[in-house]
């Protein structure tokens, strides 16, 4: 595992002294919490979590975790193991945009190194860092799970793909700029479809016996 | 029943019982750290791994249930090769640390490193170490020893019944911690020094004190309470350095409170360790022939009503059977073994017992607590409510000061007005009483300290008699006593003879100067100004409040120091052994009392520990029976009368400071800056 803004349990940073979800929140969280019977509402844990992470400028302070902990009736202990387990759940503060460059095997080879150099480059931190002006955090991440589109980095709830280099400084301006990049690959290919453009199934399709079976099954 | 064959020997176990649970009926031995009789099986360390046919790879026998026409074999070159693994990756982050660790000689990576370490290590790459953990003044917590287990965390879920405790992080970041940094705020905490099963969690105030190897192990019995936890007294020299659980099913199992475990330092603070005698205001020090002379001198002429007698919490029967023979001597019927005050009807063993026993608890299925926080004032039996609570279908009511008992209750009302209603069955609680199969209420002692405490009794006997309580084999009523040596009193009747004065009236007496001399033995919750001017005699171990009044000071011998008969509060009859001679020049109780006897010119007629022994059998034949508890008999006791409104409350306000021993414990100051938030100048049994 790599150096994340995630590491390290003992919280350190400034804790607000309370959470407690909005409206629009607390309806969220009862519909998911509907979901589940009395006895086993625990289950919503990881769920409403998450929805406390995106209420709280996307990091869980202590409140907020002693508040999801209040609200199913588990001990708050049990929520800390289960936020402090995953790495997606941030104890501390993150950037406005929360960058994380995947590094595992199949985006290393396709130039994972050059993508975290840029942010480097155009940002002057390292992974598990974040920008004095508070816009920015990079981390490492373990597979993303869209190797296809190698190397790829998420930003926020959305995937950026096909980068390099210099693409990835362009999406850093954009966003330093306030505008919204368009997810997706960024050498402009349709999802994963080849790079080179269609490799197979160039040609229009021949009528085919299939079509006529179709007729012949409808007489 | 499940039919298998371990090792080439055929056993049939009842259906659930674990492969490693059958590996033990047969004596055969499997190493294991994460697994433990009384707690859940986590199956995490994977050091119980055994080979099962048809299996492709070892499994952990600790969880894997017995089934039919399993064969399993525990020591083959399979078997052994992965344990070795298991022990090799345990070994990776566990510091070798050996020498500085408290847990050396007692530890079972230690131990197991032995049978299933390698001699070196292939790991070159940095240990993972953790940064110290602060659990309070109990426990010492060196977390980059520690093995994940999670026996920590399931000892706080399961039997402590606080969940304070969890593993964060995940992979080698993986911690077990408070998270917050909190100390382990439950009054069993110092088990976990025992669960863990390498140096992570040990005793602190017994840190770097001593190697087990260099310790004297007497087993013996705890008095700091009235469960009577069978205990392990380690000492050296004549310094007790610990005291640790003894496996007792009925009474303790294998837990012991923090009172018990951690007080032993105020053994060697505060005490008295030669005889003195009040001169010109002030006590001096002298020999035990001018004590005894003092005592002798000063009691002469003095009619036998006009002295008393009163015997404390920590007393053992043996020195409450020659006090109550030296005042019947003296022609003395002023005696009571209740210091507190309490006037309840001790004619009745039923009465004042707990008829269900702690064992009993665990059948029960629906408690009524009256005025009593037992997790203050009885930790273990508290654990015991935790237990059967755990296993579901328990119902418990609480009557009198609502406080946080590890388990949810229905809050009845605060005083007499809804124990009248349960009575007259006019309380929905009583339904749920009435329709159990095992129903019980619990007592507290702080409830008959009262003025109106007989009248209370005489109520909760008749919610134990309207609610089905009491039938052939199952009594549900019962009293939580406080002190170690009360049942023992009231069963050899230290209590005021026909026509004597209880402590109340002893009291009185004294203020009224009708009372000229007061044996105190051992009892020091009374407030001294209301001995009046009276002659006090104070035998005891500790410079406590009695000491402070007294006119002569006889040093006895504190619990650990002499062989002591106690009787708990299911009226258990246990013997104390004797870990370490009593300091200086004190001694036995028993013996002091025997001496002065000889004084006084009514010499009483034993000479040796057996002589008294056969005397306290003579008494109530019931101390010959020690271990077991005898059914006391259903009788009519308690008497009707005008109960006040006013709340129960519970007696025990600070856990840990109740007893002269207590209070004289660093450790338990310490426990209560950690662990009282506030204490309004209140310290230990006030009332």
């Amino acid at each position: 595992m790599s150096a994340s803004a995630s590491d390290g349990a003992v919280v350190a940073v400034h804790q607000p002294d309370s959470f407690a979800f909005s409206a629009e929140y607390a309806a969220a969280a009862e519909q998911i919490e509907g979901r589940y019977p009395p006895e086993k509402r625990a289950s919503a844990v990881i769920p409403l979590l998450h929805l406390a992470q995106r209420q709280h400028a996307n990091w869980l302070p202590k409140a907020a975790m002693d508040y999801v902990a209040d609200r199913l009736g588990m001990a708050r202990i049990r929520v800390y193991e289960v936020a402090t387990f995953y790495t997606m759940f941030n104890k501390e503060p993150v950037g406005k945009h929360l960058i994380q460059v995947c590094t595992t095997t199949p985006c290393w080879l396709r130039g994972s190194d050059e993508v975290l150099g840029a942010c480097k480059r155009r940002l002057g931190i390292g992974p598990g860092e974040t920008t004095p002006d508070g816009q920015f955090t990079v981390v490492e991440v373990e597979c993303a799970g869209a190797c296809v589109n190698a190397p790829v980095v998420a930003i926020g709830d959305d995937y950026y793909e096909d980068l390099d280099g210099p693409a990835m400084v362009a999406l850093l301006d954009q966003l330093a700029r306030g505008e919204s990049p368009t997810p997706g690959s960024q050498t402009g290919r349709r999802g994963s479809c080849p790079a080179t453009g269609p490799t197979t199934l160039t040609n229009q399709p021949l009528p085919s016996a299939a079509a006529d079976l179709a007729t012949g099954a409808d007489d | 029943m499940p039919k298998l064959t371990i090792d080439g020997m055929e056993i049939e176990v009842e259906a659930g019982t674990s492969v490693l649970q059958a590996c033990e009926q047969l004596g055969i031995e499997v190493p294991r750290f994460c697994y433990h009789e009384r707690l859940s099986v986590a199956a995490n360390c994977r050091m119980c791994l055994v080979e099962m046919e048809r299996s492709p790879k070892p499994i952990a026998s600790c969880s894997m249930p017995c089934a039919d026409g399993m064969v399993i074999r525990t020591n083959t070159e399979q078997a052994q090769r992965a344990r070795k693994g298991v022990m090799e990756l345990i070994l990776i982050n566990h510091p070798l640390d050996c020498p500085i660790c408290d847990q050396g000689g007692e530890c079972d990576l230690q131990d197991q490193a032995i049978a299933y370490g390698f001699d070196r290590g292939r790991y070159a790459e940095e240990k993972r170490s953790v940064p110290d953990k602060e659990f309070g003044p109990l426990i010492n917590a060196e977390m980059t020893r520690c093995i994940h287990c999670t026996r920590c965390i399931r000892f706080c879920e399961e039997i402590a019944g606080v969940s304070v405790l969890g593993a964060v992080g995940r992979g080698t970041h993986t911690e077990v911690t408070t998270y917050i940094d909190s100390a382990i705020s439950s009054e069993l905490s110092g088990n976990l020094a025992d669960v863990c099963p390498v140096g992570a969690l040990t005793n602190k105030p017994y840190r770097f004190k001593a190697r087990p190897w260099e310790l004297r192990k007497t087993e013996t019995i705890d008095v700091l309470d009235a469960v009577g936890s069978n205990i392990r007294v380690d000492a050296r020299g004549g310094e007790v350095l610990r005291v640790l659980p003894r496996l007792n099913e009925d009474v303790n199992e294998e837990w012991i409170s923090d009172k018990t475990r951690f007080a032993c330092d105020g053994l060697k603070r505060q005490r008295l360790d030669r005889p003195y005698v009040r001169r010109e205001g002030k006590l001096q020090p002298v020999s035990w022939s001018e004590a005894l002379e003092t005592i002798a001198v000063r009691l002469k002429g003095v009619a036998g009503r006009r002295i008393a007698g009163l015997a404390g919490d920590l007393v053992d029967a043996e020195a409450m059977v020659a006090l109550k023979d030296l005042l019947h001597a003296l022609g003395s019927p002023n005696l009571d073994c209740r210091q507190d005050g309490a006037r309840y009807d001790c004619g009745v063993r039923a009465g004042y017992l707990f008829n269900t026993t702690i064992s009993g608890i665990e059948q029960a299925d629906a408690i009524l607590l009256i005025g009593t926080n037992p997790r203050l004032e009885a930790p273990i039996i508290n654990a015991r409510i935790h237990k059967r609570y755990r296993e579901g279908g328990l119902k418990i009511g609480l009557i009198g000061q609502q406080s946080q008992l590890n388990y949810p209750y229905e809050h009845l009302g605060g005083g007499v007005d809804p124990l009248n209603a349960v009575s007259a069955g006019k309380h929905a609680f009583a339904d749920i009483l009435k329709s159990s199969h095992h129903p019980m209420l619990v007592l507290g002692a702080g409830v008959l300290t009262r003025d109106d405490g007989a009248a209370i009794q005489a109520i909760a006997r008749e919610v134990a008699v309207a609610t089905g309580m009491v039938r052939p084999g199952w009594n549900g009523f019962n009293v939580l006593q406080l002190a170690a040596a009360r049942v023992g009193g009231l069963d050899l009747g230290f209590l005021p003879q026909p026509g004597g004065l209880d402590t109340r009236g002893i009291l009185e007496g004294a203020k009224a100067g009708d009372i000229e001399a007061i044996y105190l033995l051992g009892a020091d919750e009374i407030d001294p100004s209301r001995f009046g001017a009276a002659f006090v005699i104070y035998q005891g171990h500790h410079g406590d409040r009695g000491a402070h009044r007294a006119d002569v000071v006889l040093p006895g011998a504190a619990y650990t120091e002499k062989n002591g008969t106690y009787v708990n509060t299911e009226g258990r009859v246990q013997r104390g052994r004797m870990a370490v001679f009593p300091v200086g020049e004190a001694r036995e109780d028993w013996k002091i009392l025997r001496a002065l006897s000889e004084r006084l010119g009514v010499p009483l007629p034993y000479d040796t520990l057996g002589q008294v022994r056969d005397r306290l059998i003579a008494v109530n034949p019931l101390f010959a029976a020690t271990g077991g508890v005898e059914t006391a008999p259903w009788e009519l006791f308690g008497q009707r009368g005008e109960a006040s409104e006013e709340p129960f409350q519970p007696y025990v306000d600070n856990f840990y400071m109740t007893d002269p021993i207590s209070r004289a414990s660093l450790t338990m100051a310490k426990c209560i800056d950690a662990f009282v938030p506030s204490r309004e100048g209140k310290t230990g049994t006030h009332g």
